[in-house]
């Protein structure tokens, strides 16, 4: 038994290092024997490798039919204007984009004079689905504040997909959006991202292939929940060594696993770790495949959240409302790391005294990455006006914001920091054919999204109650005969 | 000696020095008053006031002259619902937040006007959004103990401008604030079946007292459940002189408070009112002013499940005077004019925006005829504006407060400036 269980993994073992050639002076083994069992498997759910996707997205976009939207004014993130241009869409994808596109037969035409096309918005903070509408404590579900350290939460499992704010956001133009947990402790847990689709399960919103969020809070937030509690951390101190903690933790954990995995590999007898989900998602971290979503206002603390990446091997992909970024525009540049902003929000904690307008024109013109987000379900409804905003507040200072770098603060960059810039946040053609088309300019007031389109289907329509369908929990209420009002 | 003098006349700055005598020429006037809209025009300035506005009008010798270049001149905007000056920092610095009290003793007595701060902060930043006044009512009452979280009224309001002097109180006692609805109800043990009842015995408790005075004095009253000083801060709201400012939100709360009102004769103003237009008709004939947020259309408790971006619009086409509030102060405390603006996007006429935040609140509150509109003998309090004035693109390009032109510098742009210098930034202009 245990012989025959050694010369499966070592056949095994002979394989892989032939691959990859990796151990230099070493012998190379005779070719094992014949029989090449495959290594017996886990029990379901005890190895963190053998399915990294249990929640997957169901999520399939229904046939899209071939639309032409023509003289459009285009506006697209990072790229020249286009005036009365076309944009053609077919089988979920932008297939063109340009002043002059041939308009298929049987294609069907929209006529968008005087009106403007962009990508669909993206919402890279948001807690739409786990602090739903109506804000009540029994489906308060995205903070869980019961000890600073949460990564083995997942915001998916609190997400109600009956939420209306998701229909709000979408007559707002939003597509695609991160949702995050709470910011009450150091490690909040895993972020889900959704596109902006009906659905009665979250699997059904998911969007395909979109890796996790880590979400991480610095500062203010958890120091005050823990410390009332007679509890660490209470300090920004005792922050850091909560951080440190986990990692320390997380590393050694890896340790275990990549131990475990070797002598297995090697066909020695071992014991698996016992699987722990906080873990889990700090090593995919360590590994590269979840991404530091970090809630962090002040300067200062930036710089301690990136040596803190430093000494433990990671990246941080976006500091998530860093009101004081434009401080340290150069480090974040050098860093490559993303800043999810507001416009306008500020003084509203001590960590946030310093939050000055002209945050994301700073940081665009020192070329570090940046991007607006709302953390709130009625300003996603108005991130167009959040740009335009953040554009005049630049312009006033001299900083020339173009309409296009405008524009990727709420489309490309933040597909960026979610990584999902190769599938949509522009109108790229072979992209998912996202769309917004505005009664108007996109950056004045006046104007709202006439028609939205996710994967090619029309998913809003200001002229039409059909789109989108409703939450169940607005059928049957007396905003049912006011919901669909937008423009009149 | 003559050197404090001097600091003394550079630490009161503008508001010391006498408002100069000023001429804005080349400006596209919307006077939300009689003289309407002037498509090119000029206002004279003198003494802190305006005297005289139109279109062929010569500027008196020796004015300065601002030139608006055919940019819009609009009566200083007019935040409502913001607590400006009271709040320095509201999460986490306590200290330094004034706009709500926890007391059991203090009520209705509660009183912004001894807050103020006319050094805060926030003041210049809200100035930049072109806002020269505004009406800073009391926020929700802390919870803190059973009896403080049982008191009804949340105090009293009170108009000031956002000039650089250092008295800025240009109306005290400008209305009393109530929550409705559920935060009312949470008041009154739980339901508003209670806070009905509670609120009418209160209301009866201050006229008994205002009848028996001496008796109270002497010790001879029946027990009645506010403080003296709560009791005498609700005598002109039972007599109708004082606004009482209805924090309500559903439809049905809405024509039991217009109700209340008729019964107990009051002279209210419906404050939130998300579903106010579900019954618009019923408001409009009780001549009741509304106080609105232009941005809310979510069910966020089930007392507004009706909210939507329409609301200002229904209201405005029922005759109903409208008053679009600021945001939420810290999330917007720059930017209720781009909220007006959102209204228009959702059908409320752009001549009815700029009244709410200009003349319309000026009325409700009892001011009109100092601010609101560009009027010979009303104060001047201008804007001129680079664009649109609801427009999110635009800014002011000249402030007056009282006809003294306030500097464009804020906290935020000192920081800009230097942040800007270390990043070696320099304006490409």
């Amino acid at each position: 038994m245990r012989f025959s269980g050694v010369a499966a993994y070592a056949a095994l073992a002979f394989v892989a290092l032939a691959g990859s050639g990796a151990i230099a002076g070493k012998p190379t083994p005779d070719p094992a024997p014949a029989k090449t069992e495959a290594p017996k498997p886990l029990p379901p759910g005890l190895d963190p490798e053998a399915n990294p996707d249990p929640y997957p997205s169901t999520y399939r976009p229904t046939p899209s039919p071939m639309v032409a939207i023509i003289n459009a004014d285009i506006l697209d993130a990072g790229a020249p204007e286009i005036p009365r241009g076309t944009l053609l869409m077919a089988d979920g994808k932008i297939v063109a984009v340009g002043p002059a596109v041939a308009v298929p037969e049987g294609a069907k035409v929209i006529d968008a004079k005087g009106r403007t096309v962009t990508p669909g918005l993206i919402d890279p903070h948001s807690h739409l689905g786990v602090y739903p509408s109506p804000q009540v404590e029994a489906m308060s579900d995205g903070n869980e504040a019961t000890d600073p350290n949460t990564a083995q939460v997942w915001a998916e499992h609190s997400i109600w997909p009956q939420d209306p704010g998701f229909q709000h956001a979408l007559a707002g133009g939003v597509t695609s959006l991160q949702i995050l947990p709470g910011s009450a402790n150091l490690f909040g847990g895993r972020s889900a991202i959704i596109k902006n689709v009906w659905s009665d399960t979250a699997q059904g919103m998911k969007f395909p292939g979109a890796p996790y969020g880590l979400k991480m809070a610095c500062g203010e937030n958890p120091k005050r929940v823990y410390g009332s509690k007679g509890r660490a951390p209470s300090t920004n101190m005792g922050n850091v060594a909560g951080y440190r903690a986990a990692w320390i933790r997380a590393r050694d954990y890896k340790r275990k696993w990549d131990d475990y995995r070797a002598k297995v590999t090697r066909g020695e007898k071992a014991d698996p770790p016992l699987r722990d989900l906080q873990l889990d998602t700090l090593v995919g971290v360590l590994e590269g495949k979840i991404r530091i979503q970090n809630h962090c206002y002040r300067a200062d603390e930036m710089a301690q959240m990136i040596d803190i990446s430093h000494e433990f091997g990671f990246h941080i992909t976006a500091f998530h409302h860093a009101t004081e970024s434009y401080k340290i525009a150069a480090l974040l540049k050098r860093e490559g790391i993303c800043s999810v902003t507001w416009a306008e929000w500020f003084g509203f904690k001590m960590e946030s005294f310093d939050a000055i307008e002209e945050n994301d024109a700073i940081l665009q013109r020192a070329g570090a990455c940046v991007t607006l987000s709302s953390d709130d379900e009625n300003l996603i409804q108005h991130l167009n006006v959040e740009a335009a905003l953040a554009m005049a507040a630049g312009n006033r200072a001299g900083l020339a914001i173009t309409r296009p770098e405008a524009m990727a603060w709420i489309s490309l960059n933040p597909a960026k920091v979610l990584a999902i810039e190769d599938k949509t946040g522009s109108l790229t053609p072979g992209k998912m054919a996202d769309v917004v088309i505005w009664s108007g300019d996109p950056f004045s007031v006046y104007s709202v999204a006439d028609q939205v389109y996710i994967d090619g289907n029309l998913a809003w329509d200001v002229r039409d109650p059909v789109y989108p369908p409703k939450s169940d929990f607005m059928l049957g209420q007396p905003a049912a005969i006011a919901i669909a009002g937008g423009a009149s | 000696m003559l050197r404090s003098l001097i600091i003394a006349a550079a630490l009161f700055g503008p508001s010391a020095a006498l408002a100069e005598t000023l001429a804005i020429t080349n400006a596209h006037i919307v006077t939300e008053g009689p003289a309407g809209e002037i498509a090119s025009g000029t206002i004279v300035v003198k003494d802190g006031m305006i005297t005289a506005v139109g279109a062929s009008i010569t500027p008196p010798a020796g004015a300065r002259i601002i030139d608006a270049h055919g940019g819009i001149a609009t009566p200083g905007l007019i935040a409502i619902g913001a607590p400006i000056g009271l709040s320095e920092v509201s999460e986490g610095v306590p200290e330094t937040d004034d706009s709500s009290t926890a007391s059991d003793q203090i009520s209705a007595a509660f009183d912004v006007q001894y807050a103020v701060n006319p050094n805060s902060l926030v003041i210049p930043v809200a100035r930049l959004g072109g806002i020269t006044d505004a009406v800073i009512t009391p926020g929700e009452r802390r919870s803190r103990a059973t009896r403080s979280e049982s008191l009804m009224f949340n105090g009293q309001a009170a108009v000031i401008d956002l000039g650089s002097g250092m008295d800025l109180l240009r109306k005290t006692q400008a209305g009393m604030a109530l929550d409705m609805g559920e935060d009312g109800a949470r008041r009154a043990g739980g339901s508003r079946a209670a806070q009905f009842v509670i609120l009418k015995a209160l209301l009866q408790n201050v006229r008994d007292y205002e009848k028996t005075k001496a008796n109270y004095d002497l010790g001879l009253s029946r027990a009645l459940s506010l403080s003296q000083p709560d009791l005498e801060a609700l005598i002109p709201v039972v007599e109708g002189r004082e606004p009482l400012i209805v924090s309500v939100h559903r439809a049905a709360d809405i024509l039991q408070v217009l109700k209340l009102a008729r019964e107990e004769k009051l002279n209210i103003i419906l404050e939130g009112a998300e579903e106010a237009y579900m019954v618009a008709p019923q408001i409009a004939a009780a001549h009741v002013p509304v106080m609105v947020h232009a941005f809310e259309d979510l069910p966020a408790s089930f007392d507004q499940i009706g909210a939507t971006l329409t609301n200002p619009a229904r209201l405005a086409a029922a005759g109903v005077a409208l008053a679009i509030e600021n945001p939420s102060f810290y999330t917007g405390a720059r930017t209720p004019r781009v909220d007006a603006g959102r209204a228009v996007a959702h059908g409320l006429p752009m001549s009815v925006a700029l009244a709410s935040i200009t003349i319309t609140p000026a009325r409700i509150f009892g001011v009109a005829d100092k601010i609101g509109s560009l009027e010979a003998g009303k104060d001047a309090d201008i804007v001129v504006w680079s664009g649109d004035p609801l427009e999110p693109l635009s800014a002011p390009t000249a402030i007056l407060i009282k006809g003294v032109e306030e500097p464009l510098r804020d906290r935020d742009l000192d920081l800009r400036d230097r942040y800007m210098a270390i990043a070696g930034l320099k304006p490409a202009h």
